[in-house]
């Protein structure tokens, strides 16, 4: 493991974040779709990436900091490599959010917001993901997927066990 | 392995039975049009004829005065007339911008995530006329974070229109310049409130601010700027292309088009229905979403997402016609549209301590009122729901709740209490069991042993 306070910016991710503070009137707009940049990289937002950000916007690190302790997608700690996020607000809530949680919770032996031992799967509930049509809904780190049964939560769970790379990403 | 069909794409309702001529699709035809998505689809389908209508045939104002013949609306609650919105804009030169609300968060509302994830250019289109109508060369859509797929569908299809020359230098030759920036949030339910979106686009904490200065005047970078819903401008180029009079031809006399109803909780076929202002609720739940699922009777409805106030299962209800004048006079709003359904096995002081935990949870943090006063909300109603609640708790929440409203910068600390207040009118008998017996009145919870330390 790297120690954190030796976490740098690939290339690739400055390149990103130069090209987002041109695209805005103001550079400080950049600083939201840049965190986005920083958690891609390190599937969090550690502190001296964040302080990288802040050179390039020309800002002052604390500035970029109070953003990603505001925006609850920015996980401040290391999270599993597939953060599973069931929505609990009212309509999922009316149809079954809560069963799933409880059975995700027995499957893993983790409690909400706890991630397996071997890093692979963060499970934690969410609010309201405007898709109650289809409650109820869960992600898997940015996808969703709706109408989940408990036995197809189950399959999931199983599945991103294994998974390499995020099975429901839809292009 | 199972072969377990996951829904990692949306699965629409049916469509309703045919022979209803006031039921098609509109802002939701890809439904029906497969791959509506891509610019060539799009176009074939008379998409971008309402821009080059607007760039050839008006002048900005005149477009807004035709967005204010139609009637059109704000979809993102509060119901604001479009053009007269605006018309507020100063005729001044210098930066003006369009921000579209895509942060759609409101529990129980989620028609801006299907129009954009399968109907970008619409929503692009409606943007550039709206540029076009104030004079502004920047339209940004704030998408709400969650939505990355949609941010992906958005940016594909803003390059598609900049390649086609419908975005960018010159648009379809007539001099007009306007660039379209799709910006991603980060996960705040506050950034919908248009003046902590602002913030969040200047890349700050999302506080709303104090107006006035409204955003007509001092908005992004303190420069005039509308904010609309996505759903109100994905109707903008269906008015220029078919004009006024036609979307005023649906609807009823004060709230005119057709709008999505985001139908959602215990009915047969929940789902975004396209239907004209001012269908009763019996039409939408009965009708075309198949009734109260497994059979059951209908407990009671939220209209308009989850801070408008509960209506009970009457029949003067339920023939209420769904616009904003309608459910006003039955003591609710029309708000996002987002229509709630509650079955007679739910228990009410559980549904509504999982509604007001989101404000909890969303609070910003900004205001005393809201911050504290939406954890006293849930502290309460947590003791009620798992049969801890004392005498006088009922008293005590509804004091709380007018301590909150009307004390804050914005509206989300008033929305806490809407649940606890229209539900304690309609229940009240549910809470007061929930006290004396310590345990749910219906529902699952009506069978749990009752609960030691139960007051008396
Ligand atoms: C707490 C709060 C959250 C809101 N969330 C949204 C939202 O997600 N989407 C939206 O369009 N409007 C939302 N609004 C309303 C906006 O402030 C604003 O009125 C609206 O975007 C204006 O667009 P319209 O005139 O097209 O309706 C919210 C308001 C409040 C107070």
């Amino acid at each position: 493991m790297v120690e954190e306070s030796n976490l740098k910016l690939t290339g690739e991710s400055r390149q990103k974040i130069v090209a987002l503070k041109q695209l805005y009137p103001s550079p400080r707009s950049a600083v939201l779709p840049a965190l986005h940049v920083v958690q891609e990289q390190f599937g969090y937002v550690p502190v001296p990436p964040m302080a990288e950000v802040a050179d390039i916007l020309e800002i002052l690190h604390g500035e970029v900091e109070q953003v990603a302790t505001f925006y609850r997608m920015y996980h401040q700690q290391p999270v599993g490599k597939f953060v599973v996020k069931v929505c609990d607000s009212i309509s999922c809530y009316l149809r079954g959010s809560d069963e799933l949680l409880a059975q995700g919770q027995q499957k893993l032996g983790v409690k909400c917001g706890g991630t397996t031992p071997d890093g692979q799967i963060t499970l934690d509930k969410i609010e309201c993901l405007a898709a109650c049509g289809n409650a109820p809904c869960i992600q898997v780190n940015d996808e969703f997927i709706y109408d989940v049964t408990p036995a197809q939560f189950d399959a999931v769970l199983d599945e991103l066990k294994r998974a390499k790379k995020n099975p429901y990403f839809v292009p | 392995m199972s072969v377990i069909n996951y829904k990692s794409n949306q699965i629409f309702p049916p469509p309703p039975p045919s022979g209803d001529p006031t039921y098609q699709y509109i802002l939701l035809k890809h439904r029906v049009v497969p791959g509506l998505r891509k610019l060539a689809v799009y176009q074939k389908e008379g998409g971008y004829e309402g821009l080059k209508k607007a760039l050839n045939d008006y002048q900005p104002g005149q477009v807004i005065d035709l967005v204010k013949q139609s009637g059109l609306r704000g979809r993102g609650g509060a119901g604001f007339p479009a053009g007269t919105k605006w018309s507020f804009i100063p005729k001044v030169g210098g930066a003006k911008y369009v921000c579209c609300n895509a942060d759609e968060s409101e529990p129980g509302t989620f028609s801006n995530h299907e129009l954009i994830e399968n109907n970008p250019h619409q929503l692009i289109e409606g943007i550039l006329i709206t540029c076009y109508a104030i004079g502004s060369e920047l339209g940004f859509i704030y998408i709400r974070g969650e939505f990355a797929r949609g941010a992906r569908v958005l940016e594909e299809a803003v390059k598609e229109a900049r390649a086609a020359g419908l975005v960018g230098k010159n648009i379809l030759g007539t001099g007009f310049n306007c660039e379209v920036i799709v910006h991603r949030g980060a996960g705040a339910y506050i950034c919908g409130e248009e003046s902590a979106l602002l913030e969040s686009l200047e890349g700050k904490r999302g506080f709303p601010r104090l107006r006035p200065p409204f955003p007509a005047i001092a908005g992004l970078y303190a420069r005039p700027t509308v904010i609309n819903n996505s759903e109100t401008l994905c109707n903008v180029p269906h008015i220029l292309r078919h004009g006024p009079e036609w979307y005023a031809n649906y609807g009823t006399e004060k709230t005119k088009g057709f709008r999505l109803y985001c139908l959602s909780g215990h009915v047969e076929r929940p789902g975004n229905y396209e239907l004209p202002c001012g269908t009763t609720f019996r039409k939408l739940i009965y009708d075309l979403a198949g009734g109260v699922w497994k059979g059951r009777k209908l407990k009671a409805l939220i209209p308009g997402g989850s801070s408008t106030p509960f209506l009970a299962a009457t029949d003067e209800v339920l023939d209420t016609p769904m616009d904003f004048e309608g459910i006003a006079a039955r003591g609710s709003m029309q708000g996002s549209a987002g229509v709630i359904v509650f079955d007679d096995q739910t228990c009410i002081v559980g549904a509504v301590l999982r509604l007001v935990e989101f404000y909890k949870d969303e609070s910003c943090g900004k205001c005393t009122p809201c911050r504290e006063g939406t954890q006293w909300l849930v502290q309460i109603l947590h003791r009620l729901e798992h049969g801890e609640g004392r005498p006088g708790d009922l008293e005590l929440l509804l004091n709380v709740g007018s301590n909150i409203a009307g004390k804050s910068f914005c509206l989300l600390g008033d929305s806490a209490p809407v649940p606890i207040e229209s539900a304690l009118k309609l229940f009240r008998e549910e809470f007061e069991y929930h006290i004396h017996q310590g345990r749910c009145m219906v529902g699952p919870g009506a069978n749990r042993p009752v609960t030691i330390g139960a007051a008396h």
